[in-house]
């Protein structure tokens, strides 16, 4: 059966071959000289169009959201950006490079100037004037959604140019496909994620482009432009440390290989001094770029560049090889050894900082764990599942080892640069969920190689068959393949067959990448996560818009100073929506102050109240799920706030929360859990309520329990707002007893 | 515009409405309920009573149980001040209640409670509310056989002659109901306590127990400032306000010295001064800050300015604002804790100041003045400010000390321009 259908699929190309041969023969035989032109602007048209397509459609496919909710920034971290963006372009830059915030991190507050990076809200205001300049008036909002957007249409033409440099425009033009459509990518890049990532991936990917082909070229002025798109990196993203640790690794490699060259020289000591320089100017990074544990991977290679340069021109100088190794020796040991002493030495005094937290969670991913639970705390700092790689790269994951394949087959600095980039890369992303992020160029890149490639090969097996029994010898890409192929005449039918069942297996795939890629970016990755959508009784859709309404709350029914409560996720969006002030928000620069919150949650109401009173809190926030089922609520967050706050304070202990090693809020709950201010808080009223049909009150439908404690008093807070869906509850605290 | 009209005239008419009662220009309460058992008091204690409207307050007596009292109407409260003379009432007629009292004294203002023996328990649950426990024994009275006053009618040693207090010209009498103070609660003072003989306990019946109440810890008369600065004064003893102890001479057992007069009268007017805000109130106004050499008030502060704080504070002398004079008067700038505690120099006219350096140190400070003395209403004024850290073009922009490595920036520059210019042009 099998057979036969495989003979008249074979019956058939076989008829279709001919006369697309003939075509191809008329081309070559009849008017080859006057279309050889043609040809060229063909493809050069073929090529700017499909590229356009490409671009349009980065664009459109991130629109899901829009159309589906509205012009909205999604998540937590966007909100502190566009916050920061609105102040830009309220302000100026000046105010906005000195900016201390006292809304935030209260009655701390945070320099913002000096603690983010100011690239992304930089690139919008500068969108949003030009804009302005060219009288569009757009709000500047609509600006901070489509940014993500616009920058991933921007990555597909830097992975356009980026594939054709390391191996052709074809590679390119299937890169920049792949990773238009990526849902790796899309993830933090739909509009109205406005978060650094989202430009920080056109500017990473860039600034690679930018080095290989200086690598390649030799040239300062590519060098340089390589230097300005680190400049930009930094700016964008604190993930820049990968580029300054992936290029001197890369550099590395190619000089234990053996392919130190000028261009590599001039490529990396450029990037490097003048990449640094600039890196320097942003405040958030400062002195770190030359005192800091994780960059000084670069600087040591930029010294062992310099050696290596010496030993060249020893080399060059002295005749006798003996000498030379001699002084080769002497030269190493004595350099491995003053580098070594120095960064002994810096350590020790200090003067250069060891590596920070993330980083070492990085390198050994079991570090946060045990040590630093607000890093383990982040669900995007989780190590990734198998099934969130099928789900981000899909049939990438499998193109992934034939491009590497195809790479080795053909090396090159190029490619070696890709290789690495795409190894390292995929480690990341192993260690944490977000870095995943990372890895999709450099995957789609390598499997764009292998789906060209062979689709290549493929293809021109099809032709230069055909071509082999007309002309004998056409002029042929590479001698050495044409006599290959003729080594194959024999099984020419069996081969030909092969190519169309493989090329047709070729294009199933990727059509099943193109709908997988936008079932996922329309089902997971559209949701702005603070507007909740859910499916009916009747298969309608429920929209919860609680938080909003929380928030908008806040922001009419409080006075304009009062300080709001929360766990350290909701700060950002509190303070952009409610326009209150927060005790701890999403940056989490001070631990114990959020551990004081911690603290504060996981204790008893009275002691709580002394915490809220010394912080001056007037608002505390919870967010509650138990009547909607919506799980990623403070009560499930709550063991990392017990984590988190007894890492600090030691009078918490994380067993008083938990019954023989289970966490629970039904009857069998700890009696420490049932009386903290998280439950009670959380908890409060919900003991008359039925959520549920058929089950008791007080039925928690976010955990499948009825609740334990179902009489819950406060004493020093009264309720001062619930959400329609119960999903946030503000509560007031009181002032101190007046009588007492 | 219609309803902007509207809004406007309701606010203005509500103004006066607002700035009837308690208001800050005048603090002293000028409309007093008087809640009695029986209209026999009005006469009784007529020489009581008659202090306070010569002093100007309009006194309104109704009986406990008049079904048409009430302490507020239309949410507006109708009286400054509440006197409860009727300790055996079991129910207030009208809306009153505990409940009803308490909210009256959170929202500022003040209550006499005057107890007896056989104190109902209405009244001890409005004095347990205010951090004072009556003895529970309804029959108890407070007993002293050694400091009780030489009396030709009561040979049971209750009527005691108590000098436990300031500036005592003549001991003050007292018979009825001993009470210990709550020990949970901070805010409430003993006045007048017995003396370390006393004790409480039912003066007809044989003692059987060890009285629970003894010595010291009994008080006689106690008084609350609340935080909100609402006074409430509670005493055991109804008689110690009529007439008849206001005008008896007095003798302690045990002493020569026959006072003509008992100090009841100069002691219970003194204390309801205070009561009634005629005494020991302070007020705060004018609570200024800026830089040295400015006048406007900044938005924000940066680290290392030299900043001027100022307030001015004034005491109600009964009938006018005069300026408090004190030298203990300070002021915190507080981030958590304090960074900057000084005392606030004055100029005898009220007007407080004192000037400091912000801390090197940013964040959200307050400007605290927490004053509470005994005897005044307590003074916390708290003003948010935040402190920012220098800009970016507030630095010095050449130091000393980086002068060689200027010298080695320009130096290569100009080496560089040179090795140039020899490089290219020396063939």
């Amino acid at each position: 059966m099998v057979g036969k259908t495989e003979s008249q699929n074979g019956a058939v190309k076989a008829t279709a071959a001919p006369a697309m041969n003939l075509e191809s023969d008329l081309f070559s035989n009849f008017s080859f000289k006057s279309f050889k032109l043609k040809t060229k602007q063909q493809e050069l048209l073929l090529r700017v169009s499909i590229l356009g397509l490409v671009y349009i459609l980065a664009f459109i496919t991130r629109l899901f959201s829009v159309l589906r909710y509205e012009s909205m920034i999604h998540e937590f971290d966007p909100y502190f950006n566009y916050r920061t963006t609105l102040f830009l372009t309220e302000k100026g830059f000046y105010e906005f490079w000195n900016w201390f915030d006292s809304e935030s991190w209260y009655p701390l507050g945070r320099i913002i100037g000096g603690t983010l990076y100011p690239g992304l809200m930089v690139t919008a205001a500068f969108i949003y004037w030009t804009l302005r300049f060219l009288r569009f008036a757009v709000h500047i909002r609509e600006v901070c959604v489509l940014t993500a957007p616009f920058f991933a249409s921007n990555t597909t033409v830097v992975a356009y140019f980026f594939g054709k440099e390391i191996w052709d425009s074809g590679a390119g033009l299937v890169a920049a496909a792949f990773i238009a459509i990526c849902p790796g990518y899309i993830s933090r890049s739909v509009a109205g994620s406005y978060d650094n990532e989202g430009v920080a991936i056109f500017a990473l990917l860039l600034t690679f482009y930018l080095f290989v082909k200086a690598v390649n070229t030799g040239s300062l002025a590519w060098a340089l432009a390589s230097a300005f798109g680190y400049f930009y990196m930094v700016s964008a993203w604190g993930g820049y440390v990968f580029i300054i640790n992936l290029i001197p690794l890369y550099v590395l490699v190619l000089l234990i290989t053996g392919r130190y060259s000028m261009r590599l020289y001039v490529a990396y000591n450029c990037m490097y001094v003048l990449g640094m320089l600039l890196a320097m100017q942003i405040r958030f990074v400062g002195f770190q770029h030359v005192q800091s544990g994780e960059h000084m991977a670069a600087m040591g290679v930029f010294f062992l560049m310099q050696v290596f340069y010496f030993l060249d021109w020893v080399k060059y100088m002295l005749s006798d090889t003996k000498l030379f190794q001699a002084f080769l020796r002497i030269t190493v040991t004595s350099a491995v050894a003053v580098g070594a002493l120095a960064l002994g030495v810096g350590t020790a005094s200090g003067y250069i900082s060891p590596w920070t937290g993330r980083f070492y969670s990085l390198l050994d991913p079991t570090y946060a764990k045990d040590n630093i639970p607000i890093i383990a705390s982040v669900s995007e700092h989780q190590p990734t599942a198998w099934s969130s790689f099928m789900f981000d790269f899909h049939i990438l994951l499998f193109l992934f080892p034939a491009g590497l394949y195809f790479c080795f087959k053909k090396l090159s600095d190029a490619t070696i640069f890709i290789v690495m980039y795409g190894l390292t890369s995929m480690y990341f992303a192993g260690v944490m969920v977000r870095l995943i992020l990372v890895a999709t160029p450099a995957v789609c890149l390598i499997s764009a190689i292998a789906v060209s490639a062979t689709i290549k090969n493929l293809t021109s097996l099809l032709r230069t068959k055909s071509k082999t029994a007309v002309a004998g010898s056409s002029k042929g890409t590479g001698g050495s393949k044409a006599s290959s192929k003729a080594s194959f005449d024999q099984s020419q039918p069996f081969q030909k067959n092969g190519a169309i069942a493989l090329l047709l297996g070729a294009f199933y795939l990727l059509s099943k990448y193109a709908t997988h890629c936008t079932w996922v970016t329309s089902e997971a990755y559209s949701s702005p996560s603070i507007v909740l959508a859910a499916r009916g009784a009747h298969g309608n859709r429920v929209i919860f818009d609680d938080y909003r309404e929380a928030y908008f709350w806040l922001r009419q029914n409080t006075p304009p100073d009062a300080k709001v409560m929360s766990w350290w996720d909701y700060g950002y969006q509190i303070t952009a929506m409610g326009n209150r002030t927060v005790i701890v928000d999403n940056n989490t620069w001070n631990n114990t102050h959020i551990a004081t919150v911690g603290r504060a949650m996981s204790s008893y109401e009275d002691e709580a109240y002394e915490i809220m009173r010394s912080l001056d809190v007037d608002y505390v926030l919870v967010v509650f799920g138990g009547v909607t089922g919506y799980s990623s609520d403070d009560i499930n967050k709550f063991l990392w706030m017990v984590r988190i706050g007894g890492g600090v304070f030691p009078v918490i202990k994380e067993p008083d929360y938990l019954v023989n090693g289970d966490y629970r809020v039904d009857k069998g709950a700890a009696p420490k859990m049932l009386n903290c201010l998280m439950y009670k808080l959380s908890y409060y009223r919900f003991g008359e309520l039925v959520t549920e049909y058929g089950k008791p009150p007080g039925y928690d439908r976010a955990r499948g329990v009825e609740i334990g404690n179902k009489d819950i008093k406060l004493e020093h807070l009264e309720e001062a707002f619930t959400t329609s869906n119960w999903i946030v509850r503000i509560y007031k605290v009181k002032p101190p007893n007046n009588r007492w | 515009m219609a309803k902007l009209l509207l809004y406007l005239t309701l606010a203005t008419s509500l103004i006066p409405l607002f700035s009837v009662a308690f208001s800050p220009e005048n603090p002293t309460d000028r409309r007093v309920l008087v809640l009695v058992d029986d209209f026999a008091i009005k006469s009784s204690h007529s020489l009581y009573f008659g202090s306070l409207t010569s002093r100007g307050f309009q006194l309104e007596f109704k009986l406990a149980d008049d079904p048409n009292i009430g302490l507020q109407r239309y949410g507006q409260y109708l009286y400054d001040a509440l006197v409860l003379f009727c300790p055996s009432v079991e129910r207030f007629g009208g809306s009153i209640d505990v409940a009803s009292i308490v909210d009256f004294v959170d929202s500022g203002h003040d209550l006499i409670v005057a107890a007896d023996s056989n104190a109902s328990d209405l009244i001890r649950e409005v004095a347990t509310e205010c951090g004072v426990d009556f003895d529970e024994d309804p029959a108890a009275m407070v007993i002293d056989h050694i400091n009780y006053a030489v009396s030709n009618f009561d040979g049971d040693h209750t009527l005691i002659a108590s000098d436990d207090f300031i500036k005592a010209d003549a001991p003050v009498l007292f018979q009825g109901i001993g009470h210990s103070l709550n020990p949970a609660n901070s805010l409430v003072l003993k006045v007048l306590s017995a003396s370390s003989s006393a004790y409480s306990a039912n003066p007809k019946s044989k003692l059987s127990n060890p009285p629970s109440l003894t010595g010291s810890a009994i008080s006689l008369v106690s008084v609350v400032q609340a935080r909100n600065n609402a006074r409430i004064l509670i005493t055991g003893s109804l008689s110690m306000f009529s007439n008849r102890f206001f005008r008896s001479g007095v003798q302690k057992a045990g002493s020569s010295i026959k006072h003509e007069k008992s100090g009841n009268e100069q002691f219970l007017t003194e204390i309801s001064k205070w009561v009634f805000h005629e005494r020991g109130h302070l007020k705060a106004v004018n609570v200024r800050h800026h830089k040295v050499g400015e006048s406007d008030e900044p938005a924000i502060y940066r680290i290392n300015d030299d900043l001027e704080y100022s307030v001015e504070i004034y005491e109600w002398s009964g009938t006018s604002w005069e300026p408090y004079v004190s030298d203990d008067v300070q002021v915190q700038f507080y981030m958590m804790s304090p960074y900057v505690l000084k005392t606030l120099s004055t100029d005898q006219k009220g007007h407080y100041s004192a000037e400091f350096k912000v801390p090197d140190v940013y964040g959200v400070f307050q400007f605290k003045v927490e004053y509470q003395r005994l005897g005044y209403t307590s003074l916390s004024l708290s003003k948010q400010i935040p402190v920012r850290p220098y800009r970016h073009n507030e630095y010095e922009r050449f130091l000393p000390a980086a002068y060689p490595y200027y010298g080695s920036a320009f130096s290569m520059m100009a080496g560089f321009f040179i090795f140039t210019i020899v490089h290219l042009y020396s063939k």
